[in-house]
C-alpha cells in the first residue's frame, strides 16, 4: 500500500509541476474530467491524436518553409491547426508559440517563421516527453493497484 | 431902334450906386444859381440811391435858367442890342416854362418825400423794439444755459452734501450773489437749522423756529419770494453799518421721501417738509431781482429737490443691498452648518448602524442556535424572550436607518420587473400563520384587470403591504381582514379622502390601489393625523403593548410617496374597525422582452438540465484534436454525438433529428457562416431547424454580428469547459438563443 501511496504522491506532484511550469493549463483538467467509465482512455486517446497531428503539421511546416517562394497562407493554415490542437488539450506553451508564429506569417517574415518553427518543435518535444512520462506514471500507479487521483 | 424900347431909362448919375449893387447881386445870384446844380449833381452822383433824378434835372434846369436870366440881366442895364433882348426873352420864357413844370412836379413829389420821412421814423422805432426783444431773448437763453449748467452740476453727483454745496456755489456764481444759504428742517421739524452757506465755511448752527410768518409765506408758495433783509433767515452776517443790504429772495425746496412716490401717483406735497434757500444780492449794488433770475431760482430749487430725492433713494438701496449681503452671508453659514450637521448625523448613523447590527446579529444568531440545544422549559422561555426582543431591536435599528435615509432623500427605489400577484400571495402566506392563531379570517381579492407583471421596487412594495396588513392583524382581536387590490381610475378616487391627489394616466404606468379592511379596535378620528408621524403611539396602542415600534406607518408613507402615491386611513371610531388604503404608481413592463436577440448576457448559474441524454448533436470541426475533445465533452454530458470534419460532410450528415449543430467558424479555408446558411436552408420547417452554435476563437463584435447575420443561434469561445458546456446547452434549449458575454 505504501508504494501505491508513494506512486500516487509522485503522480500528483508531477502533474502539479507540469501545471506550475506552464506546460499544461486548465484545459488539460477538463480533459481529465471527461474521462469516466464509459471513456476510460479518453485522455490518452486525445493526446496520442495530438502527437500524430502535430508531427504531421510540423513536417509540413518544415517543407513549406524550405520552398523558394514560401506560401505563407499555407503556413498560416498549418499553424492555425496546430494552435487549435494544442489549445484543445491544454498545451499552453505550444499554443503561445503558435500565436507568435502566426504573427510572423502575417509579416511574411521567412526568417522569423523558421525561428518560430524551431521553437515550436522544441516546445513540442518537451511537452511530448512530459506527457509520456505522465502516462507512464499513471500506468504504474494503476498497475500497482491504485487509482489516479483527481486533482 | 433902341428908341422904341421900353426899357427903363437908366438914370446913371443918381442911381449909380443902386445900379452897381443890383449888378453885383445879380452876378452873385447867377453864380449861386450855377453852382447849386453843380453841387447837387456832384452829391447825387455820389449817393446813388436818390430816386428822383429826373426831378433833379428839372430843378437843375430851372436853376440854370434862372441863373442865365439873371446873368443876361447884367447886359440889360446898359443899352443893349436886339439880340440881347431876344436872348433875354428866350431865357425868360424857358425859365418860366421850366419853373412852372417844376412847380407842378413838386406837387407830386413833396408828399412822397414826406412819407419817406415817416417811414424812416417808423423803421427806427421798429429797430429799437427788435433790439429790446433780442435783449430779452438773450437774457432768457442765458438763464436757460445757467439752469442747464446748474442742473448738470447738481445732478452729476448723488451725494447729498455735494449736491447742496454745488447748488449754492453755482447759484452764487451765476447770479453774482453776495450770500446764499440753505436752512434745513431739524429732526423734530420745529426749527430750521442753517446747514450750508456759500461764503462761510462752517456755518455756526443758527436755528430759527419754523413757524415764523415770513417762512410760512415762503413755504406756502412754490415761487421765489422777496423777503426783507432784516428777517432772521437773511441776517447771516453782521451788517457793516452804512451798507445798504441787497435784496433778498427766498424759495422753498421740497424734501421728498421714498414713500412719497407711489406708482402712477405723483407725490403730493402734503408732507410739508421743506428746506429754505435764501439768496442775497450784493449790498450797495442797487441791483434788483429780475423776473428771469427769480425763475432761475425756482427751477434750481426744484432740481435740487429731485436730486436730493435721488440721493435719498440711492442711500436706501445701498442700505438694503448691504442688509441683503449680510443676510446672504448669514444664510450661507447656516446652510453650511446644516450640511455639516446632516453629514455628521449620516456618518454617525452609518457607523452606529454597522456597530449596532453586528452585535445584534451575534445575539440573534446565537440565541437561535441556543434554541436548538437541550434546554429546560424555563431556559427555553428565557431564550425565546431574548430572541423576540432582539428581533424587535434589530427591526427597530433597520427602521431607524431606513427612515433617516428616506428623510434625506437618499433612498432610491430598486426598480425592476416583478410578479405583482406573487407579491400579494407571499404577503398572504406570511400573515396567515399569525392570523390563524388569532382566528382571523384573511381574504385576498385581486382585480381581473390587475397586471401580472409590474415595474417597481418589489421589496419595498412588499414591505409596505406587509406593514399595512400586519397592522390590521395586530390591532384586530377577532373578525376578518380583507385585502383588495385593483387598478385605480380617476373616478374611483372621488369617494376617497385623497382630494389633493391626482392621477395622471399614461401609457406605461398604472396606479395600484390596495385596500385593507379590518374589524379591529379602530382609531379615534383625532389620532388619525398622528399615525404617520414617527415614534408617536396612540393611547390605545400603548396600553395594549402591541409591540409596534411606531415607525412602520411613517416608513410606509415615505415609500408610498417615493412611488408617487398616497396612503391614508379611515376609521369610524374606536372599536369600529379601520380601512387602510394606499395608491402607488407602477410601471407596465414591455411586452417584447423575449425577442430581443443581441447581447443578452446570460451565464446562468443554475445547472438546469444536467442530463442531456439522447440529445442528438452534430459537431463540425476540421481540427482533429479539438473535434475529439468537443465530442468527448458532449458525450460526457450524455449526448449522442456525430462528428464531421468538413462542410460537405456536415451538410450531408445533418438531419432533422439533430437538435444542435456545433460549427467551427474560425478555421481558415472553411466558411462556417456559409455552412450555417446551408444548414438552415436545408430545413424549411421551423421546428426541424437545428440550433446552430458557432465555436469561435474570439467573441468580438464582428464575429457576433456575422453570426447573427446568418442566423446562428449562439457563439461560444473555444476551449469550452464541461460546466460551461452544460450551462450553455441548458440555456440554449430553454431560450433557443445564447450569446455569451465577453
Amino acid at each position: 500500500m505504501d508504494g501505491v501511496v508513494q506512486l500516487q504522491k509522485q503522480l500528483v506532484d508531477y502533474t502539479a509541476s507540469l501545471f506550475h511550469e506552464g506546460f499544461l493549463d486548465e484545459q488539460f483538467n477538463q480533459l481529465q474530467q471527461l474521462q469516466d467509465e464509459s471513456n476510460p482512455d479518453f485522455v490518452v486517446e486525445v493526446v496520442s491524436l495530438f502527437f500524430e497531428d502535430s508531427e504531421r503539421l510540423l513536417n509540413e511546416l518544415g517543407k513549406t518553409l524550405e520552398q523558394k517562394t514560401v506560401d505563407f497562407k499555407k503556413v498560416d493554415a498549418h499553424v492555425h491547426q496546430l494552435k487549435g490542437s494544442s489549445s484543445s488539450i491544454g498545451a499552453q506553451r505550444v499554443q503561445k508559440l503558435c500565436i507568435a508564429f502566426r504573427n510572423c506569417c502575417e509579416e511574411l517574415n521567412t526568417e522569423g517563421c523558421l525561428k518560430c518553427l524551431q521553437q515550436v518543435k522544441h516546445e513540442y518535444s518537451l511537452v511530448k516527453n512530459k506527457l509520456e512520462t505522465l502516462f507512464k506514471l499513471e500506468q504504474q500507479t494503476i498497475a500497482a493497484g491504485g487509482s489516479i487521483p483527481t486533482l | 431902334m433902341m428908341e422904341s424900347c421900353n426899357c427903363i431909362e437908366p438914370q446913371w448919375p443918381a442911381d449909380e450906386l443902386l445900379m452897381k449893387y443890383q449888378y453885383i447881386s445879380d452876378f452873385f445870384i447867377a453864380l449861386a444859381y450855377f453852382s447849386i446844380p453843380l453841387e447837387l449833381i456832384y452829391f447825387v452822383k455820389k449817393s446813388a440811391v436818390f430816386p428822383y433824378r429826373w426831378v433833379l434835372v428839372q430843378f437843375g434846369a430851372f436853376i440854370v435858367l434862372c441863373g442865365a436870366t439873371h446873368l443876361i440881366n447884367l447886359w440889360t442895364f446898359t443899352t443893349h442890342s436886339r439880340t440881347v433882348a431876344i436872348v433875354m426873352t428866350a431865357a425868360k420864357v424857358l425859365t418860366a416854362v421850366v419853373s412852372c413844370a417844376t412847380a407842378l412836379m413838386l406837387v407830386h413829389i413833396i408828399p412822397d418825400l414826406l412819407s419817406v420821412k415817416t417811414r424812416e421814423v417808423f423803421l427806427k422805432n421798429k429797430a429799437a423794439e427788435l433790439d429790446r426783444e433780442m435783449g430779452l431773448i438773450r437774457t432768457q437763453e442765458e438763464t436757460g444755459r445757467h439752469v442747464r449748467m446748474l442742473t448738470h452740476e447738481i445732478r452729476s453727483t448723488l451725494d447729498r452734501h455735494t449736491i447742496l454745496k454745488t447748488t449754492l456755489v453755482e447759484l452764487g456764481r451765476t447770479l453774482a450773489l453776495e450770500e446764499c444759504a440753505l436752512w434745513m428742517p431739524t429732526r423734530t421739524g420745529l426749527e430750521l437749522q442753517l446747514s450750508y452757506t456759500l461764503r462761510q465755511q462752517n456755518p455756526v448752527g443758527h436755528s430759527v423756529p419754523i413757524h415764523l410768518p415770513v417762512i410760512n409765506q415762503v413755504f406756502s408758495s412754490n415761487r421765489a419770494v422777496k423777503i426783507s433783509p432784516n428777517c432772521p433767515v437773511a441776517r447771516l452776517r453782521p451788517l457793516a453799518g452804512k451798507h445798504m443790504p441787497g435784496e433778498v429772495v427766498a424759495v422753498r425746496v421740497p424734501l421728498l421721501h421714498l414713500s412719497n412716490f407711489q406708482i402712477n401717483d405723483w407725490p403730493e406735497l402734503s408732507t410739508k417738509r421743506y428746506a429754505l434757500m435764501v439768496l442775497m444780492l450784493p449790498s450797495d449794488s442797487a441791483r434788483q431781482w429780475h423776473v428771469h433770475e427769480l425763475e432761475l431760482v425756482e427751477v434750481v430749487a426744484d432740481q435740487v429737490a429731485v436730486a436730493l430725492s435721488h440721493a435719498a433713494i440711492l442711500e436706501e438701496s445701498m442700505r438694503a443691498r448691504d442688509l441683503l449681503m449680510e443676510q446672504n452671508v448669514a444664510l450661507d453659514l447656516a446652510r453650511r452648518e446644516a450640511e455639516t450637521a446632516i453629514r455628521a448625523r449620516n456618518d454617525f448613523l452609518a457607523v452606529m448602524n454597522h456597530e449596532m447590527r453586528t452585535p445584534m446579529h451575534a445575539i440573534i444568531a446565537l440565541s437561535s442556535l441556543l434554541q436548538e440545544t437541550e434546554l429546560t422549559p424555563e431556559q427555553r422561555l428565557m431564550v425565546e424572550t431574548i430572541l423576540k426582543s432582539s428581533n424587535l431591536l434589530a427591526t427597530l435599528i433597520n427602521d431607524v436607518l431606513d427612515l433617516s435615509r428616506l428623510e434625506d432623500g437618499s433612498l432610491q427605489l430598486d426598480i425592476g420587473t416583478f410578479n405583482l400577484h406573487s407579491v400579494f400571495k407571499e404577503v398572504l402566506n406570511l400573515i396567515k400563520p399569525v392570523a390563524s392563531v388569532k382566528k382571523l379570517l384573511v381574504t385576498l381579492t385581486l382585480a381581473q384587470d390587475l397586471p401580472v407583471y409590474a415595474v417597481g421596487d418589489e421589496k419595498r412594495l412588499m414591505q409596505t403591504i406587509l406593514n399595512v396588513v400586519g397592522n390590521a392583524v395586530k390591532f384586530s382581536k377577532e373578525g376578518s381582514i380583507s385585502i383588495t387590490a385593483f387598478v385605480a381610475k380617476s373616478e374611483s378616487l372621488r369617494d376617497s379622502r385623497a382630494q389633493d391627489f391626482f392621477l395622471v394616466p399614461s401609457d406605461n404606468h398604472f396606479y395600484l390601489r390596495v385596500q385593507v379592511k379590518d374589524t379591529g379596535s379602530g382609531i379615534s378620528p383625532q389620532d388619525i393625523p398622528k399615525l404617520f408621524t414617527k415614534f408617536s403611539q396612540t393611547q390605545s396602542q400603548a396600553t395594549t403593548n402591541s409591540g409596534g415600534s411606531g415607525l412602520g406607518l411613517a416608513i410606509c408613507k415615505r415609500f408610498v410617496n417615493l412611488m408617487e402615491g398616497h396612503i391614508w386611513l379611515e376609521s369610524e371610531g374606536l372599536g369600529k374597525g379601520c380601512i387602510a388604503t394606499f395608491i402607488v404608481k407602477l410601471g407596465i413592463p414591455e411586452q417584447s422582452n423575449e425577442s430581443k436577440l443581441p447581447f443578452v448576457p446570460k451565464v446562468p448559474a443554475n445547472h438546469g438540465q444536467t442530463n442531456f441524454l439522447g440529445l442528438k448533436v452534430l459537431v463540425m470541426d476540421d481540427n482533429g484534436v479539438s473535434r475529439t475533445v468537443t465530442k468527448g465533452l458532449l458525450m460526457h454530458l450524455g449526448c449522442d454525438v456525430t462528428s464531421v470534419s468538413s462542410s460537405e460532410e456536415c451538410l450531408r450528415a445533418v438531419s432533422h433529428e439533430h437538435q444542435v449543430v456545433f460549427v467551427d467558424v474560425c478555421a481558415p479555408g472553411i466558411d462556417g457562416y456559409e455552412l450555417a446558411v446551408g444548414i438552415r436552408e436545408k430545413f424549411s420547417k421551423r421546428h426541424e431547424k437545428p440550433l446552430i452554435v458557432a465555436l469561435a476563437g474570439n467573441t468580438d463584435k464582428v464575429t457576433k454580428e456575422n453570426c447573427m447575420r446568418v442566423g446562428i443561434n449562439g457563439v461560444i469561445l473555444k476551449p469550452v469547459s464541461v460546466d460551461k458546456m452544460r450551462s450553455i446547452l441548458s440555456e440554449l434549449l430553454e431560450h433557443r438563443v445564447l450569446y455569451e458575454a465577453i
